[in-house]
């Protein structure tokens, strides 16, 4: 069998190289270098101008309260999910239709409704109401966030509460727990995991998003995805847009830390799948 | 009560996932060419949308990248696997899983950069010899090979790690040849991972927009970055149309496909924005 290793290892591990490792390499390199290649940390401090400092704490507070949001509102979703017969079980397709749909469709959607000449300015009107500027604001950022991930937190923690032995919630109940002391102390540690899972799968692509600041926030409002995106396909910046990257992976692997810490099934990215 | 607290509370959530959804299907149907108002019922904008070439190949390209790049990563998530499964050691196996799964882990504008700035270096590179590296078809179809290996990988390895070793040893001792043996007691064990591996990465592909927006190069769209370029000059109600056509089309599968599967693909996808 021996022989066959090369055969086996081969591919992936060139492919993992040339298409994982170096364009990473490559971030760094143009992260760290100026134009004519000298080493420098001027491309990260580009992101100590106002306007980008701006730009970075309302990612993060849209970031944090999109996903504070998320859990809030799926928990107990997934909570009266998980109960419901398995003859039931098309009412869990129904909450997790939308995600099927393009996002960039399900942005749009929003886009129409909160438009100045939208469709809830429209019904504000018919009912002689003052109109309500509402696109182009975080607010309708952090709504789009919202929908956009909902599916993303709602989907982990389900699948952790159906995963729960009813024995163990029984136990506690016989052993004299209430509702409330059952839920923190057994439920809620329980589905952990997912709990974490679905923070991670909100959190990054909230944080790192430009799509949903470019449809709701129009060019007034920017994220911090925005002003990485417009380096390169703009401006054609790259170094000032790697090391603004760089530092935009700083809070990614902040966040990865924390939910580790949290996280002690010690699984890393396989929890995800 | 605690009954119709919950009955509201679906309800709730049930209204503001679908609502939006709901006006764009309406919109699609709108006879007038502005949304402040309604024209009556028509059913150009499916036919403008169905006659228009750029769409329509929008269409066949992000099928075509889908498929493929399906296929080619199902292929390379499985030798990976394989190789993985197969390594003594540890710590070799521990880095280079790390590596695989940077792609799942990072954020997607960071990856789609980096991909980006790698296609740019080997095309410089390719240079000195006068070849060069077209933005297009090939960096999209590599781009998305590479998010879906992640994904691939870890669908095959955890069944090919439960597979049985004695079984397989038995088997080349009986007198069947390595490749016998792989294909007659692994492969039926590791099938419906690779399976899921398969269309996990087919629908990821099929949702990508932002690393494609990185590597496709100018003349060269899928659906996503077709929306989004049309989105950004101003809504065009074919866009309604498609998502309309999409999301029935959409909801037309899963009724086919069942449940089960769904909740694979939720448990384990990215989002996207």
């Amino acid at each position: 069998m021996k022989k066959h290793n090369g055969l086996i290892n081969g591919p992936y591990l060139v492919w993992t190289a040339a298409f994982i490792v170096i364009p990473l390499l490559l971030i760094f390199y143009y992260g760290l270098t100026d134009k004519s290649g000298h080493f420098t940390l001027s491309n990260i401090a580009e992101m100590g101008t106002p306007e980008r400092m701006k730009a970075l704490w309302l990612s993060l507070i849209l970031s944090l309260l999109a996903t504070f949001i998320c859990l809030l509102m799926a928990y107990p979703l997934a909570m009266i999910l998980a109960k419901m017969k398995t003859a039931m079980g098309f009412i869990v397709t129904i909450f997790i239709i939308p995600m099927w749909m393009n996002s960039l469709l399900r942005i749009l959607a929003w886009q129409t409704l909160l438009e100045r000449n939208g469709v809830i300015n429209q019904f504000l009107r018919m009912a002689h109401l003052p109109e309500q500027h509402l696109i182009n604001t975080p607010y309708a950022i952090g709504l789009g966030m919202i929908y956009d991930f909902l599916p993303f937190m709602l989907l982990p923690i389900y699948n952790s509460l159906l995963k729960i032995d009813s024995n163990v919630i029984n136990a506690a109940y016989d052993l004299g727990a209430n509702r409330w002391q059952t839920f923190w102390k057994v439920t809620f540690p329980l589905t952990l995991p997912g709990v974490i899972s679905g923070i991670t799968m909100v959190f990054v692509p909230a944080l790192t998003t430009f799509v949903i600041s470019d449809f709701l926030g129009g060019s007034k409002v920017l994220l911090i995805g925005n002003v990485i995106e417009q380096q390169f396909t703009q401006v054609g910046n790259w170094n000032v847009g790697s090391g603004l990257s760089l530092v935009l992976m700083v809070f990614i692997l902040i966040s990865m830390a924390l939910m580790n810490h949290f996280d002690k099934s010690d699984e890393g990215a396989a929890g995800i799948l | 009560m605690k009954k119709v607290l919950s009955r509201i509370y679906l309800a709730f959530i049930f209204i503001l996932l679908y609502a939006p959804i709901l006006v764009l299907i309406i919109l699609s149907f709108n006879d007038s060419k502005t949304r402040a108002k309604w024209g009556g019922w028509t059913l150009k904008w499916y036919q403008q949308m169905l006659l228009n070439a750029d769409i329509m190949a929008a269409f066949r390209n992000t099928l075509i990248i889908a498929l493929l790049s399906a296929l080619i990563s199902t292929l390379l998530g499985l030798l990976a696997a394989i190789g993985l499964n197969r390594m003594k050691r540890k710590s070799t196996r521990t880095v280079i899983m790390s590596a695989l799964n940077i792609p799942m882990l990072n954020a997607e504008i960071v990856t789609g950069i980096s991909l980006m700035l790698v296609f740019i270096a080997f095309g410089q590179f390719l240079n000195h010899w006068g070849y060069t590296i077209a933005f297009g078809f090939g960096t999209v179809l590599i781009g998305h090979i590479t998010f879906n290996l992640p994904y691939t990988v870890l669908s095959i390895l955890p069944p090919l790690s439960k597979v049985n070793v004695s079984t397989y040893e038995a088997a080349l001792d009986l007198g069947c040849s390595s490749r016998q043996a792989f294909f007659r007691i692994v492969f039926p064990d590791i099938l419906p991972g690779i399976l899921s591996g398969f269309l996990l990465a087919f629908t990821l592909s099929l949702d990508d927009f932002v690393i494609t927006h990185f590597v496709k190069g100018p003349g060269f769209d899928t659906l996503s970055t077709k929306i989004y370029t049309e989105v950004r000059k101003g809504i065009k109600p074919e866009m309604y149309a498609l998502s309309t056509l999409l999301f029935v089309s959409v909801l037309a599968l899963l009724l086919i496909f069942g449940r089960s599967r769904n909740e694979h693909k939720a448990a384990s996808e990215k989002p996207v924005a």
